[in-house]
């Protein structure tokens, strides 16, 4: 790999590029899934190729290619090379990438157990058991389950010296049971909505403890048919993790990211509220609110050695004590702003670019108990588990569905509902938490499914979260 | 290698009693901008290779995108030990028998061997007209040539190459912006001139919206809106696997009347007006099919799997084989029938309402019903007394998308082809009686 990342550099130092890097890439997938008793899909998927990304004076070109051979490695930089010089017919501003990257080491994701190293047999006996109890509860209509191993193995070397070897493991899996009657649609799932996936081993999936849940997720389903609609007022919300984790990537990940609040991604991802002069000058939250972008959290899907530049994994405060403080930052970005990357630039794979994207970011633990925290709630609802989410393009105005929820009355949790949503506007919102919950509460979620760029990247992204509880909410928005 | 000579390979080495392979060759380029400048510009050349192995009903699926040799036959060995491995699916109806395939003319070598230099080049237009008009032009062009195969053993054989060009641009105000989108086989039908033209129009004529109360109004729709709402209503139900779940908004409504009679909606993904492709992923011929036929619930897509399920017979639209994007059938060419009117007639027959450019970061609420909610963005504007009266903020809507159909009023006379990821729809603006807002923001 070396002699071709190599070959890439030198052919494109030697047509006067300002800076070039290359990236390659091999990813192995491997799913199994269970719908119904029956197994859905078994398969496996790989993917290896490299792209090349040059500078030339103020211009980017990117070139990739699934073909990993000499000859292909000079076509596809020499290709680099004429689109960086065809973006200099509408050039930009300067491009300023700060101090030299040279980071050299190797990175593999700690792990228990290689997901690999887990027989089809053994993964699809543990989705079999879950879909049979699933099944058992009469009302039922649908029952699914799945587990994902992955592995990236990713070199990254650019014309400054940096030469990056990493391993990367992910493990995901989830349940779900699908309730219908007449005209209504309810589904539970375990543990979460969107797959359970970490930077983590098979052991990821051991804990998530798939069949114990499987009876209680199938008669939540089967009872949220019959449970009471969410009712539409301004109440305490207490949202539970998961549905919290979801929460902090859309109104805080997203409009943190620096590319969208300079206008990189307007016209497909949005832009940000999340201005420039808002930095160190803005109050996002209630005091306890703590938001922090970390890639060096154990499981976090957002967890790496180093970012596609280069960059070492860092833990950096987005959010502090309520004042918006610190952004998601790439490079050139970073540099715009007199500011040093914090690591945050990754590709979805070989053949795209590395962009601006959430690493892990967490919402700092608070001091309360979830007990204490419904006792202290006169009248309010408590949900988890998302069904649909929204938000406009400024990451403003969002609307969250979740999959239960529970009435909170007098200071305990009451009867079941169903179609919860909730909708807010993003600082309001957090200006309203005032309770967190404490670390045993807390639990790093992830959310394999975040896209953005053109042409699309898909990623995988963490989420560290204990319930929170929010005033005057907005809630039941559509009944 | 010639789509022949790896379909040859991979049959060839397969012990499986039955093997299927799709391949999908692809060189893509995109350039994209912001702020009036090319920010980022690159391309692509791959090949995705999926092999399913089928061993009575057992079924295993290998995808990779090593097109040499070896590569390929360790592909037919992981797709072959994963079906050894898998227990039967008793649904299982076996991979199909060879159907005739049209041949359809889908591909442009202009399109396919478009340079970086003459993409830059148009991109440039919308870049100067833009900073012409004082505004900040954002967006992306996109060319794209790909193979398409499949073959099997029991004498699948099918092959297309197609082309596609693609222009996204958000034109954008201090406090403003206008959206304009084209598509098209052929790079050289885009108007990038008049493309610029409307994106930078809806930006000046948007600047300093007000705040607008939410609740329900009539709603003139430019084809982007229009285009969402077969997106969300395809992914939401159109799917027979949707349909057989009891998810879908057609479950229980076959044959009733569901929308306007104005209204219908079909899959054709043979005509030449969309982008359109002759076969789908199991090699099947692509049917037309009304999905909604004169606001009467019509019938779900189909593929072979879903249609042995169904009794009937496939419509050609299976996805390609993947173990991690399950979706079932879908249509990936959705036409709504147009009308005779244009968005200026629908803006005049509106005492009072909203024309709106299109929706954003839609969501199901209630997939039954097809409740959808989402953003407006790109320009809202309030009408009054049949004209464009001022700009308002973006709306938030919570709306079933089926019963938004339900009250067309106007349909107009001028499609638009438009492409996003799986789908290309080729609709028209329409004008609605009735659409709830639930939100607004700042």
């Amino acid at each position: 790999m070396k002699d071709l990342a190599s070959r890439a550099l030198n052919f494109a130092a030697m047509r006067g590029v300002r800076y070039a890097d290359i990236r390659i890439v091999e990813s192995r997938e491997q799913v199994a899934c269970v719908k119904n008793g029956n197994v859905d899909a078994v398969g496996d998927a790989q993917t290896e190729g490299f792209g090349v990304r040059v500078l030339i004076d103020n211009s980017w070109g990117f070139a990739s290619s699934a073909t990993l051979e000499a000859d292909e490695i000079d076509r596809v930089t020499e290709l680099a090379l004429a689109i960086a010089r065809a973006s200099a017919l509408v050039p930009g501003e300067r491009v300023d990438l700060g101090s030299p990257v040279t980071s050299n080491g190797k990175y593999t994701t700690p792990i228990e157990i290689d997901p690999f190293s887990i027989s089809m047999e053994e993964k699809l006996s543990l989705l079999f058991k879950a879909d049979e109890i699933i099944r058992r509860k009469k009302g039922v209509k649908v029952s699914e389950g799945n587990v994902l191993s992955a592995r990236h193995n990713k070199t990254f070397a650019n014309t400054e010296g940096a030469f990056l070897e990493q391993t990367l493991f992910e493990t995901g899996g989830s349940i779900a049971a699908t309730a219908v009657a007449d005209e209504e649609i309810q589904i539970r799932s375990h543990p979460n909505s969107f797959r359970y996936q970490g930077s983590a081993g098979w052991e990821y999936i051991r804990k998530a403890d798939l069949a114990g849940n499987a009876e209680r997720i199938a008669d939540e389903a089967v009872a949220l048919l019959s449970a009471e609609k969410c009712p539409s007022k301004e109440t305490s919300l207490i949202l539970g993790s998961s549905q919290l984790a979801l929460q902090i990537h859309e109104s805080c990940g997203h409009p943190t990211e620096l590319d969208r609040v300079f206008g990189t991604e307007a016209a497909y991802a949005g832009r940000s509220f999340l201005t420039v002069d808002k930095r160190n000058n803005f109050r996002y939250g209630s005091e306890i609110v703590n938001l922090t972008a970390e890639s060096v959290r154990a499981t976090g899907l957002g967890t790496f050695g180093w970012d596609d530049e280069g960059i070492p994994a860092s833990s950096t405060p987005l959010v502090r004590n309520g004042e918006f403080v610190g952004y998601l930052m790439s490079r050139e970005a970073a540099s715009k702003l007199g500011l040093v990357s914090n690591g945050c630039m990754r590709a979805s794979s070989w053949n795209r670019i590395p962009l601006i994207r959430m690493t892990n970011i967490s919402l700092e633990a608070g001091d309360w108990t979830l007990d204490d925290m419904i006792a202290d709630t006169d009248d309010g609802i408590f949900i988890d588990t998302n069904r649909s989410w929204s938000i406009d393009d400024m990451r403003l105005n969002f609307q969250f569905g979740t999959e239960i929820g529970w009435e909170i009355k007098n200071g305990k949790r009451g009867r079941m509902l169903k179609n919860c949503t909730y909708a807010g506007i993003t600082p309001d919102f957090w200006k309203s938490c005032d309770a967190i919950a404490n670390r045993d509460h807390w639990i790093m979620w992830g959310t394999p499914n975040c896209g953005k760029g053109e042409p699309g990247q898909t990623i995988g992204t963490g989420h560290g979260a204990a319930p929170a509880r929010f005033r005057n909410v907005k809630v039941g928005v559509f009944r | 290698m010639k789509f022949k000579e790896i379909a040859d390979i991979v049959l060839k080495a397969s012990p499986a009693e039955q093997t299927e392979v799709v391949v999908n060759y692809q060189d893509a380029s995109l350039t994209r901008f912001a702020n009036n400048t090319i920010h980022q510009n690159v391309t692509e050349r791959n090949v995705q290779i999926g092999v399913r192995a089928v061993i009575g009903k057992r079924v295993g699926i290998a995808n990779g995108n090593d097109a040499r040799q070896e590569g390929l036959e360790q592909l037919v060995r992981t797709a072959y030990d994963l079906a050894k491995l898998s227990p039967e699916n008793p649904e299982f109806p076996g991979l199909p028998s060879p159907k005739p395939v049209i041949s359809i003319n889908a591909f442009d070598q202009r399109t396919a061997e478009c340079s970086p230099r003459d993409r830059a080049e148009r991109v440039g237009v919308v870049c100067r007209k833009a900073h012409s008009a004082g505004l900040m032009g954002a967006g992306s062009m996109r060319t794209v040539w790909s193979g398409w195969g499949v073959a099997n053993s029991n004498g699948v054989f099918a092959e297309c190459r197609t082309s596609m060009a693609d222009i996204t641009t958000v034109i954008m105000g201090e406090n403003s912006s206008g959206w304009a989108q084209q598509s098209a086989n052929r790079i050289d039908d885009i108007d990038i001139e008049s493309i610029a033209d409307e994106a930078v129009r809806k930006a000046r004529i948007g600047a300093n919206p007000v705040d607008y109360q939410p609740g329900e109004y009539s709603v003139v729709l430019d084809s982007y809106a229009t285009a969402n709402i077969l997106a969300m209503l395809a992914l939401d139900g159109m799917s027979a696997m949707s349909f057989q779940e009891e998810r879908s908004w057609l479950y229980g409504r076959i044959g009733q009347q569901v929308m306007a009679e104005s209204v219908t909606i079909a899959d054709d993904g043979l005509d030449a007006s969309g982008l359109p492709l002759p076969f789908d992923f199991e090699g099947m011929p692509k049917k037309r099919v009304a999905i909604v036929d004169r606001g009467v619930a019509e019938s779900p897509v189909y593929d072979t799997l879903t249609a042995g399920r169904g009794k009937v017979e496939t419509t050609g639209h299976a996805m390609p084989p993947s173990a991690s994007e399950r979706y079932g059938p879908l249509p990936m060419n959705l036409f709504l029938k147009t009308g005779a009117s244009s968005v200026d007639d629908m803006i005049r027959s509106t005492k009072t309402g909203l024309y709106i450019t299109r929706f954003w970061y839609t969501r199901p609420v209630h997939p039954r019903d097809a409740v959808i909610t989402g953003m407006t963005r790109d320009g809202t504007y309030v009408i009054r007394d049949g004209e464009i009266a001022y700009p308002v903020k973006s709306l938030r809507f919570t709306q079933s998308y089926v019963e938004a159909l339900k009250n067309v009023e106007l349909i107009g006379s001028t499609p638009r082809l438009q492409w996003e990821e799986f789908f290309t729809f080729s609709v028209p603006a329409i004008k609605i009686g009735q659409f709830r807002f639930t939100g607004s923001t700042r």
